[in-house]
């Protein structure tokens, strides 16, 4: 059969990551926008990402943060205190293509902007926007956020961290776990059970040279090895009246603060998979085996025409939901659809594209095991993928299964 | 101090460019095209130097097709001013000569007559003839002063540093002048968020050759002193040669050389 033709056909051949143009469902400046940001990470994270992730460390991330803050990249999607005041599809854009350089460098930016800054934007009082949200806009403070615990992780209601009153001071206790960005921070936003009298769960924002606060680097990680992630101690950390987020009582404070970061996760890990599907596709029309490049194999094609479609269908998704967010907001379970569907096709795609490559797959030459590796992570924080399924699955059934 | 930056919009040098075969110019539907890299520097220059002096105006200037819109919208994203876009179907296929002449005549219109500052990149990086600066100044009337990787505005004179191959040369002329930079000069700013969506409010005027008073006879490819007879792709890269060492290794790589003639 010949290929179909026909008059209104656009001239210029399909982009093989994007073969339905999604592209053209953006406008003019949602382009710039993403344009700014891939530049930005050409030039200041793909040349040194492979390094990072081999060290185990970023150790330049007070500088990425101020270059990202120049461009607005912080809290981008929150409006006035020094944030551009950007749209929520925008803030997906950025997000897929600081993912597509390194998970570990949007956790950086995600940490920063929809966990901490976030939670002080929508929850602080006016002293508390004053005092960080310009400095974490420019980059210049750099902020993490203490919910998960050792030993309290998807059950954050169950966390042990404890604030109890003395005078007008808080003073709070207890330790938390997989805290991105926890041991660079000027400012921790933490969780903790100030007890029923006081408003249950309550979050506070703490300085991290308050005396008490420790965050101890965690090494020996085999995920986002290019990012930095700390558990916290509090000990007897006292903090003025002043120190509390007024504006919530209880989860729903940390959990609409995580709806948020994890819609940036819905477009973020595309980012990841079109890393890898790229690597794999270019693979495979260079790699010669039984005299012919294996994407000339059927096995290979269906490799890369499930990949791609996946990628693509992804795409409409975070496309889809971030217009909603932008004109009625999004449901907790319509985020849920969004990081169940794409981080498991994302996580797929990568291990997928790993196979093409074979065992130079394997290998730092290429970014496919680190995206994959970093995935694992991605599949797991801001709600694990078993938690978004029982999410959809109550929103199907009305049956609570979490407990 | 008002400036005009010249820019050109240009096929992306990171895709795969090509030739039409009708009439051997560049195939612009077949790629993606963006404001030339080596132009970024010069709107930066111009954007300090306006920064500086804490006022002023940076006009950014092209001669192109409609797409070309986007190099200045990208410059405008940077923090230019205003956008001038000179855009007729008869300039289609012009030359360095033509283009010029329409660039000069467009800046002249830009600044009613008087040009303060023109700056421009050192070369396109589709064309690479580095040519249009020093004609556009000889048509102003204005000092050229080109491949400058430092420059100061200093009080009706303005001074660059020129890097050659054994010198540099500090070469200094009285303004109005045009001086083409380097990518050498400065580090070209990302447009931020900010100066994005600020860019869609800033004024662009779209000028046609009657707007400029020239003619199409003047411009385009049948005005063109040059013309480019015939292309052809480039070969495809051939496979490295691998010459593993028993004992003859040394004698092998020096053949080799010096039948590429590098010895």
């Amino acid at each position: 059969m010949a290929p179909m033709s026909s008059s209104t056909m656009p001239k210029r051949p399909s982009d093989p990551l994007d073969i339905i143009d999604v592209d053209s469902m953006l406008t003019d400046e949602e382009r710039a926008i993403r344009a700014t940001v891939r530049q930005v990470c050409d030039d200041l994270v793909e040349p040194h990402v492979v390094q990072w992730y081999e060290q185990g460390d970023l150790p330049v991330a007070r500088e990425l943060a101020q270059e990202f803050g120049k461009v607005g990249l912080l809290g981008m999607h929150l409006e006035g205190y020094g944030c551009a005041g950007m749209s929520s599809v925008d803030y997906g854009l950025a997000c897929l293509e600081l993912e597509a350089s390194d998970s570990g460098i949007r956790s950086l930016v995600s940490v920063q902007g929809s966990l901490a800054m976030y939670a002080i934007h929508a929850f602080g009082s006016e002293e508390q926007k004053q005092e960080w949200l310009p400095r974490m806009a420019a980059g210049e403070a750099i902020g993490c956020f203490g919910l998960t615990e050792p030993d309290h992780g998807s059950d954050p209601g169950s966390m042990r961290t404890r604030a109890r009153r003395d005078g007008d001071d808080w003073v709070l206790d207890g330790s938390k776990m997989w805290i991105t960005n926890g041991s660079i921070a000027d400012v921790a936003v933490v969780w903790a059970n100030a007890g029923e009298e006081n408003g249950g769960i309550r979050g506070f924002v703490v300085p991290t040279d308050t005396p008490g606060f420790e965050a101890h680097e965690l090494k020996n990680k085999m995920s986002l090895r290019a990012s930095v992630t700390a558990e916290l101690s509090l000990a007897e950390v006292r903090l003025p009246a002043g120190a509390v987020l007024p504006d919530v009582t209880g989860l729903k404070g940390p959990l609409s603060c995580l709806s948020e970061a994890r819609y940036g996760i819905v477009w973020g890990c595309l980012g990841a998979a079109r890393t890898a599907l790229d690597a794999a596709r270019r693979y495979s029309m260079e790699r010669t085996q039984f005299d012919r490049p294996i994407a000339g194999f059927q096995l290979t094609q269906a490799k890369l025409a499930h990949m791609s479609t996946e990628l693509q269908l992804g795409r409409l998704l975070a496309l889809h939901l971030g217009r909603r967010k932008d004109s009625v907001g999004l449901r907790p379970e319509q985020v849920s659809v969004g990081k169940y569907n794409n981080v498991t096709k994302a996580i797929e795609i990568c291990r997928t594209a790993r196979t093409i490559l074979g065992g130079n797959g394997i290998s730092g030459e290429y970014p496919v095991m680190r995206h994959a590796n970093n995935l694992e992570s991605v599949l797991t924080y801001e709600g694990t993928v078993e938690m978004h399924t029982l999410v959809i699955g109550q929103t199907l059934t009305g049956e609570s299964a979490f407990r | 101090m008002n400036i005009v930056v010249c820019v050109k919009y240009v096929p992306d040098s990171q895709s795969e460019r090509t030739f039409q075969e009708s009439d051997n110019t560049v195939d612009r539907e077949a790629t993606d095209g963006l404001l030339s890299e080596l132009d970024e520097y010069a709107v930066e220059e111009a954007l300090k130097i306006v920064e500086a002096r804490g006022g002023g105006e940076v006009t950014v200037l092209t001669v192109g097709p409609a797409a070309a819109a986007d190099a200045i919208k990208k410059a405008l994203q940077m923090g230019a001013h205003r956008g001038v876009h000179v855009q007729d179907d008869a300039i289609h296929g012009s030359d360095a000569v033509a283009t010029s002449l329409v660039l000069a005549e467009a800046v002249k219109k830009a600044t009613d007559g008087s040009p303060e500052l023109v700056l421009t990149g050192m070369a396109s990086t589709d064309g690479t003839m580095g040519v249009v600066p020093a004609m556009m100044a000889e048509r102003l009337g204005l000092p050229q002063v080109t491949y400058a990787s430092e420059l100061t505005v200093g009080d009706g004179t303005v001074t660059i540093r020129r890097d050659g191959d054994t010198a540099s040369e500090t070469v200094e002329a009285s303004l109005p002048a045009l001086v083409s930079v380097t990518d050498q000069i400065n580090e070209p700013r990302y447009p931020s968020f900010k100066g994005i969506m600020a860019a869609k409010k800033k004024p662009v005027d779209t000028w046609s050759l009657a707007d400029l008073g020239l003619e199409a006879s003047q411009v385009g490819l049948d005005a063109a002193w040059t013309t480019v007879v015939t292309f052809a792709q480039r070969p495809p890269r051939a496979q490295g040669q691998i010459v593993t060492d028993e004992g003859e290794g040394g004698a092998k790589l020096a053949e080799f050389l010096s039948a590429q003639k590098f010895l």
